[in-house]
């Protein structure tokens, strides 16, 4: 873990209707993304986003900070009523997600139209 | 038809390549935290060695922040240490000498901070006993290690321990992201802060002094992440390592006659 310095991750939201977005995530999840991800979820929320779809596909490297900054989003989106749903992970970050039981909270599907489908996130 | 292959002839290297180029088997790249991180365990096991100090973790599961039960608070221990050593060193210190810059009377039964240990532990509660639980060693690499509470513990959820380099040298810090995991620990929060303040101050003035740094001093923040309970995980208190604790000590006469007449 270094000091917060420029983060290498980049987050793009997709609001693709039915009340649901999508955050593209691509590259590092460490201590360093908490202002991005964050920024991502507010741009997410807007227009009463009742659906959040993490997409893990660009995942690059996460640590244990990282997996903090999640559980952080899914506090904020659990305060709002929001659903928390990901897909796109590799069998190396569901066995992490699997092990900290992250997936309990939060809907691990294998593609993006499964985690968008009606009652599929958590 | 084309002659049998000759079993005898040397193959060279660059025909290996076109072979393996030519097959066109897909190149699976780890990725790069891969072995920072602990296998999967649905339940831990303590070895034999440390069963009688892991009486409270084996067969435990280990418990995240949305396993607990009060609220959710992230609290973080912050020393400065200048630049007496680098991160990375300081790391390689701190995990090899943890359990000695833990404060008098508790005990990290812990052999390796390596992903996957699990640590049997002895908490001081002040009162004349000793509460008896553990960690999973879950995350580990060259600038930070982070441990995670089984069923039971005091609290659910995460505590990371780490250093980073910044305009001051070098810093140390312990952030802990976690809920009381019963109702009963949830009542006692205010005690628990206050010891938790104790305890990880102390570590770190022990990790600075470790050092040659003297009386450093620890700032400490408190953000509470999230205000709600959760009351579906009040259940917990069936795990809680005080009260089994408690009972373990009680039992130990039974224990001993049992384990006398097994000669």
């Amino acid at each position: 873990m270094t000091t917060p310095s420029a983060p290498i991750v980049s987050m793009d939201v997709r609001h693709v209707g039915g009340g649901a977005a999508v955050v593209d995530i691509r590259g590092d999840v460490t201590a360093t993304c908490e202002e991005p991800l964050m920024a991502a979820y507010e741009q997410a929320s807007t227009g009463g986003t009742q659906r959040l779809v993490l997409n893990f596909t660009g995942l690059e490297y996460m640590n244990s900070s990282g997996i903090g900054m999640i559980v952080t989003l899914l506090v904020r989106a659990n305060r709002q009523r929001q659903k928390l749903a990901a897909y796109g992970l590799t069998d190396h970050y569901r066995q992490i997600f699997e092990l900290t039981r992250l997936d309990e909270a939060i809907g691990i599907f294998d593609t993006e139209s499964a985690a968008l489908a009606p009652a599929s996130a958590s | 038809m084309s002659p049998a292959p000759d079993p005898e002839r040397v193959v060279p290297l660059a025909e290996i390549e076109l072979a393996v180029q030519e097959a066109e088997v897909p190149v699976v790249v780890a990725p790069r935290d891969a072995g920072h991180w602990a296998p999967n365990v649905t339940r831990l096991t303590v070895d034999a060695d440390r069963a009688a100090v892991g009486f409270n973790v084996a067969g435990k599961r280990v418990t995240g922040p949305q396993q607990g039960f009060g609220r959710l608070w992230q609290r973080t221990y912050t020393t400065q240490l200048g630049s007496v050593v680098g991160p990375q060193r300081l790391i390689s210190e701190w995990k090899a000498h943890f359990g000695e810059f833990w404060t008098k009377g508790n005990r990290f039964h812990g052999l390796l901070i390596t992903p996957g240990e699990v640590a049997p532990i002895a908490v001081n509660t002040g009162a004349g006993l000793k509460l008896s639980t553990g960690v999973l060693v879950l995350y580990a690499d060259d600038e930070s290690f982070t441990f995670m509470t089984p069923e039971g513990h005091m609290f659910a959820g995460w505590i990371t321990f780490s250093a980073f380099a910044d305009a001051a040298g070098t810093a140390a810090r312990i952030q802990v992201l976690i809920r009381p995991n019963d109702p009963i620990f949830e009542l006692g929060w205010p005690v628990m802060k206050r010891m938790e303040d104790r305890f990880w101050m102390a570590t770190l003035r022990n990790v600075a002094a470790h050092f040659g740094v003297l009386d450093a001093a620890v700032e400490e923040r408190t953000v509470l992440v999230d205000k709600h309970r959760i009351w579906h995980n009040a259940r917990n208190v069936w795990h809680n390592a005080g009260i089994r604790s408690v009972l373990h000590l009680l039992t130990a006469p039974v224990r001993a006659v049992r384990r006398r007449r097994l000669g």
